[in-house]
């Protein structure tokens, strides 16, 4: 008995070492069920409500595109690839994924003007920052896009807002690279999550472990039932009264410091296509016409900041290497909701016709 | 159990097994010792009835509820105490320290505003007085009167009891009743606001103990070794259901080598642990359940969420019951083993002597064997098929409803208990007509194999009933065929 715990005992801290001296969560998360024995899925794992949405949160971008049907298809011959950045409005929240910005441009069959079929992939992750998209940006190069969509807003480009998203902070090799590759990022920001030694044991990768055979076994029940999402019967409507506040994180009118925003992410994410085309969409906002509506468009944003946002964004575009549309006002606010941002299928098929002209010779 | 319970109970295991080693080597072993231990485990059990019990929306629920487990445990022992346990001088000391036990958990009230061993803060302490007084009052009547009706009026308070936990309108009725006692609103009153921790297990042992009195067999058990029996707490959430005359044995007994008992714990214990914590929950999140019955779109997948729900239950079941055996074994208590590799027995009859074994026991020593008796004595005597046919019935119906008093488990008792009936039909049909064809050797396994199959299939099926209520069952059996 001794010598069967000594040996237990002896091989378990060997195994922590090896944990700890090699990461091997990155292999570990290219393995996958998904595309195999079960559909990849149309849209990254994210949910805060695993045991309703079959659908939860990690933060290992190998297994998230593993378990995406983008990794599982050969792209064929005649397929117009296109991939679609962005935050919750393009992951689709409240919406089931056909209904999605990707969902809805894909049930138009839009064929290019060489001919060739349009094929839209939703890569949005609901967390609003660029640098986020810029990491999934990063690892979709592999996937032979055609043309990337980058949807943007304001509230993504706040540079102390870069690492709010638990994806990004999580991922420090990846920002690390990136912060030497374009260095738009800051690899030694204190808001990046260094596991230390026992992080990297077993004992401390039992979370990423565990949440990469969840995300193995909830594939089980989105194949069996499609649902990869939690739709509430009822939920509260994005504000259209609105506080009586000019401020946007801190910052005050009149003018809005072009340096406070991340707009030189966007033409990192451009140069690092490598000629493959950006278009960057400034997405739909809620304009509201209630309370203080003179002060603000919605919850967001103030008239002022995101006023000036435009510009500034349309001026980096002209200097750029990307291009800009700018839907920001297409949509009435019956078409949102329950926040300035999220679409209603209609809202959603809405911004779908008026971005086909994009790719299609009928412009 | 959380797992932070069972870290306890196994760091306290561990000490107690190295407070053994150390009083083997002393004169206070053993007889001392077993004492020390019957009191050991009376003191912890009792306040583990309290640590254990989960908050409810009730206002002081938490300790009430508790209280009376022990209550009820003490009660019992007086109706059921042998004449040589019944003197004062026997009972003053253990008695005094259980109402000690529940005053000082009352008496916690005033660490602070959250509660310290209950879920949330004890009531104020003139209640938990007059309760006490009463407790005792109580007590000193029965054991200074004992009536046998009252052996009756025991069975049936607790029956009584079970049937208001079991059946939700009744509950409901029942959290009514309490609130307005509290002073709480009775209109948001529920079934749910009643969860009274491990009754149904408590509630059978105190009934197996009544029912031995009243048939002479009860062991004569003093009051510490019979409310340890009652509430000892590694089978208290969910069994296995010990009996009173085989605890006491190991109760009684001084270990030979606490090391031995290490030995033996630590494996169970590690297999509890993967079972219950790792493989059942993993399968939890794939097993049909009510929130996903009505979504999953093909049979297939309709057959793999039945099959991870037969696994789940099982693996959580028994990996509980391996926890429960692993921290007994800690304290020298072997526990009955409560399953045996279940899904591979190759017919019903062989699985439900493998499954919940201390439950189908306990149903068979008193309901299954009582009235099959009484039948064959009956003046009209059935034919042997119609006895098998009502007994069999009987039996898993009231299995089924101890589970709760609803339609569905009213289906899966019916579901079992026609299956065993068809089986021993099939049995008693076939065996002949197989002849010596099941003297060969590949015949005989191919038989096996698939019967150990249709097995199964057909407890699986069981479980739709057992784990739906019965509109979605009917859905499922629908999407399934």
């Amino acid at each position: 008995m001794r010598r069967i715990l000594i040996k237990t005992l002896l091989i378990f801290l060997l195994l922590n070492l090896l944990l700890a001296a090699g990461n091997p969560l990155p292999a570990l998360g290219r393995l996958s069920l998904y595309n195999h024995l079960f559909p990849g899925r149309p849209r990254f794992p994210f949910g805060e409500n695993p045991q309703q949405a079959y659908n939860f949160s990690l933060y290992s971008l190998e297994a998230m595109f593993a378990s995406h049907e983008l990794s599982g298809l050969d792209k064929a011959a005649d397929e117009y690839r296109l991939l679609l950045l962005g935050d919750s409005s393009v992951w689709g929240t409240l919406l089931r994924p056909e209904e999605t910005l990707a969902g809805q441009i894909n049930a138009l069959r839009l064929k290019t003007c060489d001919g060739r079929q349009v094929r839209a992939y939703n890569l949005g992750y609901p967390t609003l920052s660029v640098t986020k998209d810029l990491l999934i940006l990063d690892e979709a190069r592999r996937y032979q896009p055609d043309a990337v969509w980058w949807l943007v807003t304001l509230e993504a480009l706040p540079v102390e807002k870069q690492l709010a998203s638990p994806l990004a902070a999580n991922n420090p090799s990846r920002l690390e690279a990136l912060a030497q590759a374009t260095g738009v990022v800051d690899g030694a920001d204190p808001a990046i999550i260094r596991p230390d030694f026992l992080g990297r044991t077993l004992i401390g990768l039992r979370r990423p472990l565990a949440d990469l055979l969840r995300l193995q076994l909830y594939g089980a029940m989105w194949s069996a039932t499609g649902i990869d999402q939690f739709y509430p019967a009822e939920y509260p409507a994005a504000a259209l009264d609105l506080e009586a506040d000019e401020s946007f994180h801190g910052r005050l009118p009149p003018s809005l410091d072009e340096n406070s925003l991340a707009l030189d992410v966007l033409d990192a994410g451009a140069a690092m296509l490598e000629g493959v085309p950006l278009t960057v969409i400034n997405e739909p906002i809620l304009i509201s016409s209630g309370q203080n509506s003179n002060l603000r468009y919605n919850f967001f944003y103030p008239r002022w900041a995101y006023d000036q946002y435009r510009q500034l964004l349309s001026a980096r575009a002209g200097s750029g290497q990307w291009t800009l549309v700018d839907r920001w006002d297409l949509l009435p606010p019956a078409e949102f909701t329950n926040s300035a941002i999220h679409l209603t299928p209609a809202g959603s098929a809405l911004l779908a016709h008026s971005l086909a002209g994009l790719l299609t010779c009928n412009k | 159990m959380q797992l932070s319970d069972l870290l306890i109970a196994f760091g306290l295991g561990l000490l107690w097994l190295a407070l053994t080693a150390r009083l083997q080597r002393t004169a206070f072993f053993p007889t001392r010792f077993t004492s020390l231990r019957t009191w050991v485990l009376f003191i912890l059990s009792g306040l583990a009835v309290y640590w254990l019990q989960p908050a409810m929306p009730i206002r002081s629920l938490d300790f009430w509820l508790p209280t009376a487990t022990l209550s009820l445990a003490a009660l019992g022992w007086a109706l059921t105490a042998a004449p040589q346990e019944r003197s004062l001088r026997k009972v003053l000391p253990a008695g005094l320290a259980l109402l000690g036990l529940i005053l000082l958990v009352g008496l916690t009230r005033h660490l602070g505003p959250a509660g310290w061993l209950t879920a949330s803060r004890p009531p104020q302490t003139l209640p938990v007085v007059l309760a006490l007084l009463a407790l005792a009052g109580g007590g000193l009547i029965l054991l200074r009167w004992p009536r046998k009706a009252l052996l009756w009026a025991g069975i049936f308070l607790l029956i009584g009891l079970l049937i208001v936990l079991k059946l939700p309108a009744l509950t409901a009725l029942a959290a009514s009743g309490l609130r307005a006692l509290a002073g709480q609103a009775v209109g948001s009153a529920a079934a749910t606001d009643l969860r009274w921790l491990g009754f149904s297990y408590i509630a059978f042992r105190l009934i197996h103990t009544l029912r031995d009195r009243q048939s002479g067999r009860a062991p004569a058990a003093s009051l510490p070794e019979y409310m340890a029996y009652v509430v000892f707490f590694p089978a208290l959430t969910a069994g296995p259901i010990d009996r009173l005359d085989r605890f006491l044995k190991d109760l009684r007994t001084a270990p030979h080598a606490p090391a031995a008992d290490l030995q033996a714990a630590l494996p169970r214990l590690a297999l509890g642990l993967l079972k219950k914590f790792v493989l059942a929950d993993l399968l939890a999140l794939i097993a049909l359940s009510p929130a996903n019955a009505g979504l999953i779109r093909t049979p297939g997948w309709m057959w793999l969420a039945l099959t991870a729900f037969s696994l789940q239950i099982y693996l959580d079941f028994s990996g509980y019951t391996d926890l429960a055996i692993g921290i007994g074994r800690l304290f020298g208590i072997h526990l009955p083993e409560n399953f045996n590799q279940p899904y591979l027995k190759p017919n019903l009859t062989q699985f439900w002597n493998n499954w919940h074994m201390t439950l189908t026991q306990w149903f068979r020593a008193y309901f299954f064997n009582p009235f099959t008796r009484s039948l064959r004595q009956a003046k009209r005597s059935l034919p042997a098929w119609g006895m098998i046919l009502i007994t069999q019935l009987a039996t898993f119906i009231l299995i089924g409803l101890w589970h709760g008093i609803s339609w569905n488990f009213l289906i899966w008792g019916l579901w079992h208990g026609l299956g065993l009936f068809v089986q021993n039909r099939w049995t008693e049909w076939i065996r002949p007509r197989l002849g010596t064809a099941q003297k060969h050797r590949p015949i005989r396994w191919s038989l096996t194999g698939i019967s150990t199959l249709f097995t199964f299939a057909y407890v699986s099926l069981g479980w739709v009933w057992f784990a739906l209520p019965v509109e979605k069952a009917i859905l499922v059996f629908g999407k399934l065929f």
